[in-house]
């Protein structure tokens, strides 16, 4: 019976649950999916514990399905995130993240004097992985940013 | 979208050898008029007389017509005028670009807004493509061929963008290089892996007279005393990197040394009467590389 209270305050019948995003990290994945734009419901739990992870974050998202493409930006900052596709509060589907090839927009160069950072212009990034590290290559500058220093661009779209 | 010539990357090796070779035309053919009737707009969105007006000459010895600032003073840029905003108006005046501008990816930028060609003239402390390829003309002049070339990089080589597009563009060539620098500037890892993943052999040394002798090049470049937090450390060194003639004695008969200009303290004046000066002539070298480009560019050539 506890139980089954507890689901009833977290639960959602139809959207996307996005679990196991390291506490830190949260807010980022918060700003990469523009929430604070988004008037669905939504539920975000934080520092809650994991037996994995320590202390982790997760955001459910009532009535809304993201585009892969869109999903994949969240392996940038939690490449161990899990995402749920909840049908009538059933999972029907286990969603894997994978790094994008290229990031469009929501990320902010880290070289300070480069041209995206002065004038108005749409970040542009490659992908390099190198010993299992992720940086981003920047289109304008061609500086390469670390993904554990990276600012999120709010609003980007 | 036009041609452009942003990063010496934007040019395949074929590319690279053609402009070489036109270039080589324009040496011996200096008058040009193909070009009478076109306009090219030199944006100096930072100051540098020397490239400027390497730049403005060769344009003009094609015979086209410059319009352009030599610097932002008196212009709308310094009243809040975006970047794009000036691109997009001398994009309708101009038939192609020539830009110089101290923040990073500017040129890249410039070049998906217009429609004309841009050539990068120095963005900030990332490519100056023009420069690599006076730099490759004038290795090929002075040894007759840029393969199995020994280039003994000489100086700052970690922030001197020249030697790091220099080793983008001559890893084509089957080149060694050997890489002189205080401990503060020496070579970034992502050019020493880049080379390793060439299988092109390279040695990295503190001692510039240590390697003298092996080289056909010698790319000297200037140590700036900014680059350095302790000016102690920028005292010693500067002192360390000194070449002077009494160094040469023993260099082999075709060494020549190169440097981008302007030189400070690194090259005495007593070097400039050896034969193996040629810093002057690649200063000159420029021109010819630019006319190439621009003609390139423009479709002539
Ligand atoms: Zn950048």
């Amino acid at each position: 019976m506890e139980n089954e209270k507890q689901l009833k305050v977290s639960a959602i019948k139809n959207g996307t649950v996005l679990d196991h995003i390291p506490s830190g990290q949260l807010f980022k994945v918060i700003d990469i999916l523009h929430l604070s734009e988004c008037n669905n419901q939504i539920t975000i739990g934080f520092n809650l514990e994991s037996k994995m992870y320590g202390r982790k974050g997760i955001i459910k998202i009532a009535d809304r399905y993201f585009a892969d493409e869109e999903l994949n930006y969240i392996a940038l900052v939690a490449p161990n995130a899990t995402v749920n596709i909840i049908k009538d509060f059933e999972v029907v589907e286990k969603k894997k993240l994978s790094i994008p090839d290229t990031v469009v927009g929501t990320v902010k160069c880290g070289n300070p004097v480069c041209v995206t950072n002065h004038e108005p212009i749409k970040t542009i990034f490659k992908t390099v992985v190198k010993d299992g590290k992720v940086q981003l290559l920047c289109h304008y500058c061609e500086k390469t940013t670390d993904v554990n220093d990276l600012t999120i661009i709010r609003n980007s779209r | 979208m036009s041609k452009s010539l942003i990063s010496i990357t934007d040019f395949s090796k074929d590319e690279m050898l053609h402009i070489l070779d036109v270039a080589a035309y324009f040496e011996k053919n200096k008058m040009q008029s193909f070009l009478s009737g076109k306009v090219v707009a030199s944006l100096f969105f930072e100051p540098s007389t020397r490239t400027r007006l390497s730049f403005e000459t060769a344009a003009n010895r094609l015979g086209a017509k410059v319009i352009g600032f030599a610097d932002t003073r008196n212009t709308s840029i310094t009243k809040g005028e975006s970047l794009k905003d000036t691109i997009k108006m001398v994009s309708n005046y101009a038939d192609l670009i020539i830009m110089r501008h101290p923040l990073e990816g500017s040129s890249r930028y410039a070049s998906e807004i217009s429609s004309l060609p841009v050539i990068n003239a120095g963005d900030g402390a990332n490519q100056h493509p023009t420069q690599t390829l006076l730099d490759m003309y004038t290795m090929r002049e002075t040894q007759g061929t840029l393969e199995n070339l020994c280039i003994n990089m000489v100086g700052d080589l970690k922030y001197g963008r020249t030697v790091h597009s220099l080793i983008q563009a001559m890893y084509y060539f089957h080149p060694r290089f050997i890489f002189t620098s205080p401990n503060e500037l020496t070579m970034p890892e992502q050019y020493k892996e880049f080379l390793r993943q060439h299988e092109i052999p390279f040695t990295e040394t503190d001692s510039l007279v240590g390697h003298l002798n092996e080289a056909d090049i010698l790319y000297m470049t200037r140590v700036q005393q900014e680059r350095f937090t302790d000016p102690m450390e920028y005292e010693k060194v500067k002192n360390v990197y000194r070449l002077d003639a009494s160094m040469l004695r023993s260099v082999k008969s075709n060494m020549k040394i190169l440097h981008p200009l302007p030189r400070v303290n690194e090259i005495a004046q007593d070097v400039d009467d050896t034969p193996y000066a040629y810093y002057f002539k690649q200063a000159e070298n420029g021109m010819y590389v630019r006319m190439a480009i621009i003609a390139y560019l423009l479709g002539y050539k």
